[in-house]
């Protein structure tokens, strides 16, 4: 019997004070700063007026035969918090772990994230957000399992004992959890539970392997691209060849005449462009039948975007004051320094595609007073009020299912929904059937929501001691947040997105100006996963880097010289790096080089050190140190897993045809044969994760792996070659 | 459309499908084997690995009309293969998925590996593996799997 309680669905879910609210186009949701978000754990965030009770019902169900089936509050989608979030309740909860089987949640207000207010993944923040929650949805539940056996045997609840998924009494009485379940269900929710001292700690901390391993290795799993039901239509949409662009006109013969072929229709798509859509009883009649559609577009009005245009136009930018995100001390310091101990250098960062393995896809199926969909959403709240919006719903009408995800990396967290909107204006022409909407891969890598085009120019001036004694730094590129319901999280016109890693900083400059531009270019853009970090963190670690080969220090010293005191984090983790590279470092063959690089991002400060020759014209990885800080680790075996693999996503900047480029609109690249991803030989060969030990609030492992790669990896290179790269990507060594 | 006999994971099947339908599709959505995957379309991830006749091949650029009497095996049948269930086990113990979806075709490439190359140099996996994309980067631990499966093959 699953526990279930008579008041559930009473109990308020207090909002904190900085849950604000955001009327929309959109559709008026709620959603929170996430900035104004502590990075660290909920514990220290959370008011104490504002107690939250969570049903525990609605996260644990005990079957009959001891399985014990947690609710994951969000989707998985690699980063292992399927596994993290029911390691942390079933601990206090005293599991057995053997029985526990994760679900993921449907959107839900229940499944919320405690601080961003709003159903997603997003800004690393699972593990730290949600680690206080779980600990006391399982600390209740076990709870209200001793309470159901101490009423049986008759014995105060103090008396009893748990392991194992089973209640131990005082009078060699013991009994299972799933025994007991039933009974427990009964038990009033506590609203206030005693949780584990570390003494008591069974799971969280220690290496666990993750809960969805075997069916991904057996093929079994289903991803969303992989649901199929009765009747299910596939559709599949001709997207504008320039961002906006409308269908004026079409020819739809060739495509229906293709067996297999129902409907094609228009629809809107993203940036007020329109689309045509094709719908089949399959995937490769969909797809046939648009590669045969004939479109007139109309591109009148519309921006075409052009790269290299644009950086014409930031060089310029960047050579005024932008928007102010830090004014330290003397913002004329730099102009007392003689121009032989200045550096100025500019960077170019271009537009990155997210590209997913899984390409985009969302099934809808549209009843008339009701909905039901399926997909891999990092949004939830949002995309289910996006889809209740196209087909006149409430979002309760429409029942969300959470679909295991093929990657996302931020691409399944849109604050516009458009795939979502797609699927749905598919579904509401073709009611009650139930559409699977698929985005191509060339879809996916043309269809925009990129990492934004940056520059970066930057003014050092050198003091006697070799350390910078100004910094004006100017960053130009373009607005993730602006005209999403997220705007509300810019101060003054500047998207903290664009700075972040840079106004933040933990090296200790004392003439410090940091300003920022955010031009308006009809390309959409979206967080990548580390979002401002991606690129911020590589100016501040290759300029360090080359601040202390100028001062003639080794890379770790001069770092901790300029790191501020109270830069913990990234003091341990750089300590940790060097003592765990030490060895190979010392015996480093001929004609390879060390790079180093440490970055705090998502409240994780990171160290790294990277052994790298060049082969064939391209940096070779051969060996790769981290060393993170991320407070408790949870499931040491996950973090370990994100750091080794997240290396290799943040080598996608340096690789050679790792840039999404547009020429006259229209995007250059369209599959993985022109958008070229590190593959195994680009990849590190090895790669040695090393976690600072902490009893700290945990914070997130998702992105903090990518931003110190890259440069430690071009920090490298300069050694060997003694140029300097300031343009990304890497097209020559 | 046509009518196609073919053999999958030793299993007779039928399918009648356009001619020009990639086998990955026919895999997909005619037989309900959804362990192989799509990720690119044009032979440039290597998500739809699967074996025909024995040989790692890239089930997305395949027309059905040329696989003719040649088996083919999938995820889904290579685990009743004992290399096959050795490389399963291996990326299990090694935990190496993370979101999993090019895993699959990640499995069967490592499968054809060691089937003709049992003792594989680091050269030779990244050789044998360096078409497959895994865009989480699970690469270090897809290697370490691949050792081990090889050792425990011996």
């Amino acid at each position: 019997m699953p526990i279930t309680t008579t008041n559930a669905n009473d109990l308020p879910l207090n909002r904190r004070n900085f849950l604000r609210a955001s009327a929309t186009a959109a559709g008026g949701l709620l959603l929170t700063l996430y900035l104004d978000a502590p990075a660290t754990a909920q514990g220290q965030s959370q008011a104490p007026s504002a107690p939250r009770v969570y049903p525990p019902d609605a996260f644990v169900e005990i079957k009959p035969d001891g399985r014990v089936v947690i609710q994951v509050n969000r989707l998985e989608f690699g980063q292992g918090v399927q596994t993290a979030l029911p390691m942390i309740l079933a601990d206090e909860m005293d599991a057995d772990w053997s029985q526990v089987v994760a679900e993921l949640a449907p959107a839900a207000d229940v499944y919320r994230d405690p601080v961003y207010g709003i159903q997603m993944v997003g800004g690393s923040g699972s593990i730290a957000h949600s680690f206080q929650q779980y600990r006391e949805l399982g600390a209740k539940t076990r709870a209200m399992l001793i309470a159901a056996a101490a009423t049986r045997w008759q014995v105060r609840p103090e008396q009893c004992r748990t392991e194992q998924s089973v209640v131990h009494g005082p009078n060699g009485q013991s009994a299972k959890y799933a025994e007991l379940a039933s009974e427990a269900a009964r038990q009033p929710i506590p609203t206030s539970v005693r949780l584990k001292n570390p003494s008591e700690v069974r799971l969280v901390g220690k290496k666990f392997r993750r809960l969805d391993s075997r069916p991904k290795c057996d093929g079994s799993l289903k991803y969303g691209l992989d649901l199929d039901f009765p009747g299910m239509k596939v559709a599949v949409v001709a997207h504008p060849p320039v961002f906006g662009a409308k269908v004026k006109s079409f020819d739809d013969k060739a495509a229906r005449s293709l067996e297999g072929v129902q409907e094609v229709f228009e629809i809107p798509v993203a940036s007020g462009g329109t689309g045509v859509a094709v719908v089949a009883d399959k995937f490769w009649p969909a797809k046939q039948g648009r590669d045969r559609l004939k479109i007139e577009w109309d591109s009148s009005g519309v921006e075409r975007a052009d790269s290299t245009q644009l950086w014409v136009k930031y060089k310029d930018l960047a050579r005024t004051t932008g928007n102010v995100a830090v004014a330290r001390g003397d913002a004329q310091a730099i102009e007392k320094i003689s121009a032989a101990r200045r550096i100025v250098a500019e960077y170019e960062f271009p537009y990155l595609a997210h590209t997913p393995m899984e390409p985009l896809n969302t099934t809808v199926r549209f009843d008339g007073d009701r909905a039901e969909v399926w997909a891999g959403s990092q949004f939830q709240t949002m995309d289910q009020a996006a889809i209740a919006e196209v087909l006149g719903l409430k979002p309760e009408q429409v029942t969300f299912h959470t679909e295991m995800a093929g990657g996302g990396f931020g691409r399944r967290a849109v604050a516009d929904s458009h795939v979502q909107r797609e699927a749905a204006e598919i579904a509401k022409r073709l009611r009650t059937v139930p559409i699977k909407l698929v985005w191509t891969r060339e879809d996916d890598v043309r269809g925009g929501y990129y990492r934004p085009m940056h520059l970066h120019r930057v003014e050092i001036g050198i003091g006697a001691d070799g350390l910078p004694a100004a910094w004006r730094h100017v960053i130009v590129g373009q607005s993730i947040l602006a005209g999403t319901p997220f705007a509300v999280m810019m101060k003054d016109n500047l998207d903290p997105t664009t700075v972040e890693g840079v106004s933040d900083t933990h090296y200790a400059i004392p003439n410090f100006h940091v300003s920022a531009h955010n031009p308006k270019v009809n390309v959409p853009v979206l967080w990548w996963r580390s979002v401002g970090h991606t690129h911020t963190a590589f100016v501040m670690e290759t300029l360090v880097d080359e601040l202390a080969v100028r001062a003639r220090m080794d890379p770790f010293a001069y770092r901790r010289k300029l790191l501020k005191p109270e830069a913990k984090k990234l003091r341990a983790a750089l300590d940790l790096v060097e003592a765990r590279s030490a060895v190979w470092r010392r015996r480093l063959p001929k004609n390879h080089a060390v790079g180093v690089a440490c970055h705090e991002s998502f409240g994780t400060g990171v160290a790294c050190a990277v052994d790298v020759s060049i082969e064939n014209k391209r940096p070779r990885i051969h060996r790769v140190t981290v060393a993170v800080d991320c407070g408790l680790a949870v499931n040491p075996l996950g973090v370990e897993s994100q750091f080794q693999a997240g290396v290799s996503f943040g080598l996608s900047q340096l690789m050679a045809k790792g840039a999404i480029t547009l020429r006259d609109g229209v995007v250059e690249q369209r599959n993985f044969d022109s958008y070229i991803l590190p593959y195994m030989p680009d990849a590190p060969v090895a790669v040695d994760v090393h976690i600072v030990p902490s009893t700290e609030a945990p914070t997130g492992c998702g992105e903090p792996p990518v931003p110190v790669i890259s440069p430690a990896v071009v920090n490298a290179l300069s050694r060997l070659t003694g140029k300097r790269y300031r343009s990304l990507p890497l097209v020559a060594v | 459309m046509a009518t196609y006999q073919l053999n999958v994971n030793g299993e007779r099947r039928e399918v009648t499908v356009d001619p020009s339908t990639p086998l990955l599709w026919v895999l997909r959505e005619d037989l309900k084997m959804t362990g192989t995957k799509y990720g690119c379309g044009v032979s440039a991830c290597g998500a739809c690995t699967v074996h025909v006749a024995g040989v790692a091949t890239r089930s997305c650029v395949l027309p059905i009309s040329l696989v003719g009497e040649r088996p083919v095996v999938t995820i889904e049948g290579i685990g009743h293969d004992p290399v096959g269930r050795a490389v399963q086990d291996a990326w299990v113990e090694k935990d190496v998925v993370q979101c999993g979806y090019c895993q699959s075709g990640q499995i069967m490439c490592a499968v054809a590996l060691l089937k003709h190359t049992p003792k594989p140099t680091d050269a030779n996996i990244e050789q044998s593996m360096g078409g497959n994309l895994c865009r989480c980067g699970t690469y270090v631990r897809i290697r370490e799997a691949i050792k081990t499966a090889a050792e425990r093959l011996k």
